[in-house]
């Protein structure tokens, strides 16, 4: 039998995330291709049930290793659970989401287990005649895509970027095999003490998770032309309606960074992105670029962002964004 | 404290795309004529976080970088800053290093400036986008490692490293010598003064060759690097924008909203 995949799972509230569910799409994908095994690791406080869903999503075994989250440790321990867990399980493609668990201990398990990490991947293949692991991911902010060849000879890890692929889907049939392992050893001597969590409150829908998103940039000048783009939101996607933006308003404090689109933001394909004021850079198209259908409200006929738009409206958006909010409103009412 | 900022000069990120050249041939970036490169900004915040912790807690800052003659620019440029001291470390050796070697390539020089508090890199190059060579340094030099830092505090003699992690952020208590890569949410970076410039530009800077810092030349260059570049491609824009123009913006708002409609985007 060859070397099978690995997914590193994560859970939120005791269930396997949605960015986890693509991975073992991925997963699922590259073990079928390879003709082997896909396992996953699941972690947490009890974690037999999100063990039992990562079989239903395409799991043959699920290694499960009671431990404290990812969020409520350090980095150096979860690089020490993954290195003990492959080397009990011996993957050939170890595969994390680009997330904060798959930023910190990807390269530190590559480092430690003599591998070769690729960061921040939207496809990974198998060559079935050399099975070397092909890794496509953006470089240069963008502006170009690379495809990363390594061989079988090493441990490949990957960490594959958010929405690159559809997440799996459930099947109820499906059979695995669920294998408790021990956690790592606690740490004689430490190296870094986690002393707090915080996390924003967030209200209504995360800009992930949203339908429709509207979108302010630069031109929006100010906190105060935030407040026209939450009505559009509101009016035209209700619950699942969200407002985003590109880096300049969280620089400058407009608006917070947790509702950055971008390269380093959230990678967010929404059913309609409304880009207001946004110039259209490569580092925040990377973001929204999968969203179905694209609207550029912009004062400037050549911004770049109308050559990545489905619909283009040139303009100030201080009128455009409550006309567009009233004709809504109307065509909704209707 | 003594803090090490690794630095690295690269094409300017803020091109337009137009600017971008893919050689797919040659799997290579053509870069622009008569453009200059700039210090990665992620590295320009790493040497804004090392000038900060200096002016709190004193000490010395050394930046370093790896590279061919636009190593030394970059070292010039942090030096221009405000760092006190800076190395190039360029060999023909270490062409075709993967990250893995540049970490190791990085460690050695850094066991050669001698005893350090601190390293700071950037989160990313903003080249290749890797985000490898912090942590992987910091395996190499066998110190703890915090990502997407944003704030480094000395509380009562205690470190504290504040990273961004999604949605939020996490403060951590870290013993030194450790790493932080730095994220875009840390301070802004200033920009040199006068005086900096002409300081930093009457400085020689020294450039160590492999043999200087002792690297083993079976774990650097192309023939190491386990990963192979096998495409580069340009990306493909895949949308064909409908300008809607009226008379009024009211006008161009009602069409937009009835297309949009069509679409079933809002319904
Ligand atoms: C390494 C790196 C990584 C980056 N990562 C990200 C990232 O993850 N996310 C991100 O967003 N950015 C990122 N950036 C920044 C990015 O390159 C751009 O600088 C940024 O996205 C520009 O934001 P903007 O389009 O909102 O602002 P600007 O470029 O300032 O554009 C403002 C636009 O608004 C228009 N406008 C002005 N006034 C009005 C008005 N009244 N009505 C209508 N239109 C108006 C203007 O015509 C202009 O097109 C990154 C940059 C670098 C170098
Ligand atoms: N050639 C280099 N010289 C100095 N520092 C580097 C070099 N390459 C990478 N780094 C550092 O490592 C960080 C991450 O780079 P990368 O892993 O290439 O994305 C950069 O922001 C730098 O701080």
């Amino acid at each position: 039998m060859t070397k099978g995949i690995l997914v590193c799972a994560e859970t939120a509230d005791g269930k396997i995330t949605a960015t986890t569910r693509e991975l073992l799409h991925a997963g699922r994908d590259l073990a079928d291709a390879a003709g082997s095994a896909l396992a996953a690791l699941v972690t947490g406080k009890n974690p037999q049930e999100a063990a039992a869903e990562a079989i239903t999503l395409g799991a043959d075994t699920v290694y499960t290793v009671d431990a404290p989250s990812f969020v409520e440790s350090t980095p150096d321990y979860y690089a020490s659970l993954l290195v003990m867990t492959c080397r009990k399980t011996e993957p050939a493609v170890v595969i994390f989401g680009q997330t904060d668990l798959g930023r910190d201990v990807a390269p530190l398990l590559a480092a430690r287990s003599g591998g070769v990490a690729c960061m921040d991947c939207v496809r990974v293949a198998i060559d079935t005649q050399t099975r070397a692991l092909l890794q496509t991911r953006p470089v240069y902010g963008g502006n170009a895509m690379a495809v990363w060849s390594s061989g079988e000879e090493v441990l490949r890890v990957v960490a594959l970027r958010p929405r690159s692929y559809a997440a799996a889907e459930p099947d109820a049939t499906r059979q695995g095999e669920i294998v408790a392992l021990d956690p790592p050893d606690s740490d004689e001597s430490p190296r870094m003490e986690l002393l707090e969590t915080r996390k924003e409150d967030i209200q209504g829908v995360k800009i992930e998770d949203a339908r429709i998103v509207v979108s302010g940039g630069g031109g929006i000048g100010g906190p105060d032309g935030f407040k026209l783009l939450e009505e559009l939101a509101r009016v035209a996607g209700g619950a699942s309606g969200a407002v985003a933006a590109t880096r300049v308003p969280c620089d400058e404090g407009w608006v917070s960074h947790g509702i950055e689109v971008g390269q380093t933001g959230t990678i967010i394909t929404p059913d309609l992105y409304i880009a207001v004021g946004i110039s259209g850079a490569v580092q925040h198209m990377v973001g929204c670029a999968d969203s179905k259908v694209i609207v550029a409200i912009n004062r400037d006929p050549d911004a770049h962002i109308f050559q990545e738009a489905d619909f283009g409206i040139v303009g100030d958006y201080r009128q455009a964004v409550p006309a567009l909010t009233g004709a809504i409103k109307s065509i909704k009412g209707a | 404290m003594n803090i090490v900022v690794c630095v690295k000069q690269i094409l300017d990120p803020n091109l337009p795309p137009a600017k971008f050249k893919v050689d797919s041939k040659a799997r290579q970036i053509i870069p622009p004529e008569g453009i200059p490169l700039v210090m990665n900004p992620y590295d320009a915040q790493a040497v804004e976080m090392a000038l900060r912790l200096k002016e709190k807690n004193g000490g010395k800052i050394t930046a370093v970088s790896l590279g061919g003659p636009e190593a030394v620019s970059a070292v010039k440029y942090a030096l221009s800053l405000g760092a006190d001291e800076g190395v190039a470390l360029s060999d023909e050796a270490f062409f075709g290093s993967d990250s893995l070697a540049v970490a190791h390539i990085l460690g050695r020089a850094i066991r050669k400036i001698g005893a350090y508090d601190l390293v700071l890199c950037g989160r990313q190059a903003a080249d290749w986008d890797e985000g490898l060579t912090g942590p992987l340094l910091a395996e190499e030099l066998g110190i703890p490692v915090v990502n997407l830092v944003r704030d480094i505090e000395n509380v009562g003699g205690d470190w504290r490293f504040t990273r961004v992690i999604s949605g939020g952020e996490q403060v951590f208590a870290v013993f030194l010598p450790a790493l932080a890569t730095i994220t875009n949410e840390a301070p802004q970076t200033r920009l040199p003064t006068g005086w900096g410039i002409i300081s930093a530009n009457r400085k020689q800077i020294p450039v160590w060759n492999g043999g200087d810092i002792d690297v083993d030349p079976t774990r650097i260059g192309s023939a190491a690097a386990v990963r192979k570049l096998t495409a580069l491609t340009a990306p493909e824009r895949k949308r064909n924008c409908e300008m809607i123009s009226k008379e009024t913006v009211a006008e161009a708002a009602g069409t937009l909203a009835r297309r949009l409609g069509e679409t079933g985007a809002f319904l």
